[in-house]
């Protein structure tokens, strides 16, 4: 049980933060065996331009928040990196708290659930989502119904702490974090026993509210609120409950959320050119994004030139066809705001799996919502050409295999790992090995993952290197300018022996890096 | 050769009253109890031999949540039928559908023909509109009525069937199909360039 930080450069890290000269990188970066890693040269940064908004990763999404702590954060250096972290947190949590949470666990009747029930306030995370006038919106678990005085006294919380031109941020007791974020017209809360930290909270939180401006879009949000203070938004939110649950549950257990960024299908980047350019070609005239995805890994995604999309709208895309199995059959055409692109209009997206039975999901989002035809005949027009290739064939090969398995990597003690570019948004992760299959186990091993982004990100003391020992693994996390790595050893590994890891499995990414990212992304 | 003609068919209603469900069973033969609200609207095809011509379906089944309801004449304005789907075991699913009627006397096609389906009749012991006077209510539109099951298959070929044989040839083209729709194939879209 020790957390154990440097505050020294790393040893392999040079004055630039490279281990070669940037020009260098830059020029022969396929060749060259020795990852950067400085932004733009680490591996898997894309070639030409980027795929998506370029994001700071996890800052961009509290940058429209109220926190001006975030700023400071950047300025700090790594000279406070001996210091303790947040709230006295130390190590990794002991077997003894985790195996209570396996009780707990929801089942799929949640809503139905006694909110006075000692089942009920066991739950590791509640998320509620009410009005200004405390008018229940949402709730993870137990009906709105049943929670309206209890979201009547937070909405009191929030309303006593204004009154003295204060907000409320978070309440820290008994081992329960309670965050606040208040997002006119609505306020959101969140109620956790994870080790995550308030700011990482709260960027859960930003999420469920993206979540409901993409259904509403702002402006009618506004309207809806300026009109009427005491409206039950639960009557234009039914039927997307689903979506917000599914969300929720990939806040839990989907890393591309923890890390701002999303997950490759491992194709050959010729395979992959080849799906790219006919996607390029189905093109129409109000056609912005053309995302092809397999379940939860993108395959490609082709953009309008100088219309970026940002990750979050991304997970929201993804959020939405995999929590709907209403998209299986047919063609589905629906308005969709993306709130990172716009908060006050909708684009509309033709949604449809390209083969009956495949996991293949073809997203194409237009500006025009009579374009249901045009986006109908450009699926058709894409799938025609991609038939006649053999890419096709490797395609559908690809999809026996969405994952990789960590041995692989050739080091033995490495169980399991997440890797970030930076500059590109994209993550690579192997499949969860042996100890970690069970949903639980995932779950544990993303809290202990989250514990380590929160200490790497957090607001005043943010971190660069953190090793932690615990009895069931040992993690480390590295963050540099150019990437972020994770990773998760076997109890028995030493430090040394993770230190010595991380210059083997960069070159592996490097080497693989073609497969594994989209290093030249395409443009209509 | 069977000459083929494009019927073009929305649903409406309320929601959870089995839109897509009915549509799943017509043109897949499947049922999913666990299906999930449809989001937006979804577009599907199916064609069937009616005596001796083809007959192809264009099937809008839109949602019937309140935040798409402004998208439905988008839906039915080009349609040369509409199905108007309500639950028997919900009073309330079959108030919604008078509004639908309403809606679509007002601002749909003049010609539109609307068939009324009450679904779940497989629910009788949890019924709660009565079979005769949903009929007495079809009658007075000149509707066409039949309750169905799109879970145990009953009438839900018969109702695309009955459509079949009440859609005139000239509607049925789309000739007759209001102005401003453009969420069809419109043939001249491509001849606009041309001349």
């Amino acid at each position: 049980m020790a957390a154990d930080v440097h505050n020294k450069a790393v040893p392999w890290e040079t004055a630039n933060g490279s281990l070669a000269p940037v020009e260098r990188l830059r020029q022969d970066r396929c060749d060259s065996p020795t990852p950067g890693l400085v932004e733009g040269t680490e591996p898997g940064a894309g070639q030409d331009s980027h795929m998506f908004v370029h994001a700071q990763s996890f800052e961009d999404l509290t940058a429209d928040g109220d926190d001006t702590r975030a700023e400071a954060a950047g300025s700090e250096n790594t000279s406070r990196l001996g210091e303790p972290a947040d709230e006295g947190a130390q190590g990794l949590p002991s077997e003894e708290e985790q195996v209570e949470e396996k009780e707990s666990h929801p089942g799929s009747r949640a809503k139905e659930e006694d909110v006075t029930s000692e089942a009920w306030r066991r739950h590791r995370k509640h998320v509620f989502v009410l009005s200004e006038a405390g008018k229940p919106i949402y709730s993870r678990y137990g009906t709105e119904e049943a929670l309206s005085s209890t979201m009547g006294v937070m909405m009191a919380l929030v309303s006593f702490v204004e009154a003295e031109k204060n907000i409320i941020r978070s309440i820290h007791a008994d081992g329960y974090k309670v965050v606040f974020l208040r997002k006119s017209p609505l306020v959101l809360v969140g109620v956790a026993q994870t080790l995550q930290s308030e700011r990482d909270l709260s960027r859960e939180l930003h999420y469920i509210y993206y979540q409901i401006i993409s259904l509403l879009t702002l402006t009618q949000l506004n309207h809806i609120f300026q009109h009427k203070q005491n409206y039950d938004l639960r009557r234009l939110l039914a039927g997307s409950e689903h979506l917000t649950d599914n969300l929720l549950k990939l806040l839990d257990r989907d890393p591309g959320l923890l890390l701002s960024a999303v997950t490759c299908l491992p194709l050959s980047s010729s395979v992959r050119d080849v799906i790219s350019s006919s996607l390029q070609a189905a093109k129409a005239k109000n056609l912005v994004f053309s995302i092809l995805l397999a379940g939860s890994h993108l395959v490609t995604l082709v953009r309008k030139k100088d219309q970026y999309l940002h990750h979050m709208d991304l997970h929201l895309l993804f959020n939405l066809v995999g929590s709907s199995s209403s998209f299986r059959e047919g063609e589905g055409w629906t308005p969709i705001c993306l709130p990172k692109f716009n908060t006050a209009g909708f684009f509309h997206a033709h949604i449809s799996y390209l083969e009956p039975g495949t996991d293949l999901c073809l997203i194409l989002v237009s500006t025009d919502r009579e374009d249901f035809f045009n986006l109908s005949d450009c699926k058709h027009r894409f799938l025609e050409r991609l038939r006649r290739r053999t890419a096709y064939q490797a395609l559908q090969e690809a999809l026996k295999n969405p994952s990789y398995s960590v041995s692989q990597v050739g080091i033995p003690e490495l169980r399991h790992f997440l890797y970030k570019s930076k500059s590109s948004g994209l993550y690579t992760s192997p499949e969860f090995p042996v100890p970690y299959q069970s949903e639980e186990e995932q779950e544990r091993i993303m809290e202990l993952y989250q514990y380590l982004h929160s200490r790497i990100h957090h607001p005043t003391r943010p971190l660069r290197f953190i090793y932690c020992c615990g009895e069931s693994e040992n993690l480390l996390a590295w963050v540099t300018s150019g990437f972020e790595l994770y990773l998760c050893f076997s109890p028995l590994g030493t430090k040394a022996l993770a230190v010595s890891a991380i210059n083997k499995l960069l070159k592996w990414i490097r080497k693989e890096e073609d497969r594994l990212f989209i290093l030249s992304p395409q443009t209509y | 050769d069977m000459e083929l003609r494009e019927l073009k068919v929305c649903l409406l209603g309320d929601t959870g009253v089995g839109k897509s469900s009915i549509v799943w069973r017509f043109v897949e033969d499947s049922f999913d109890p666990n299906i999930n609200p449809t989001i937006g609207a979804s577009f599907m095809t199916k064609t069937v031999q009616y005596q001796n011509e083809l007959h192809r379906f264009l099937i809008w089944d839109t949602a019937g949540q309140e935040r798409f309801r402004a998208l439905a004449p988008m839906y039915y304005r080009g349609s040369a039928a509409a199905i108007i789907v309500y639950d028997i075991t919900k009073e309330e699913s079959f108030q919604t559908l008078k509004n639908w009627v309403k809606e679509l006397r007002q601002h749909g096609p003049p010609n539109i023909v609307v068939a009324i389906a009450g679904n779940k009749c497989d629910l009788s012991d949890a019924r709660e509109v009565s079979e005769k006077d949903a009929k007495d209510y079809a009658d007075s539109i000149h509707a066409i009525f039949v309750e169905t099951s799109a879970k145990n298959a009953i009438n839900i070929n018969e109702v695309f069937l009955e459509i079949s044989q009440r859609i005139p040839v000239v509607d049925a083209s789309g000739a007759s199909a209001g102005k401003g729709f453009k969420l069809r194939r419109d043939p001249s879209d491509s001849r606009r360039n041309c001349c």
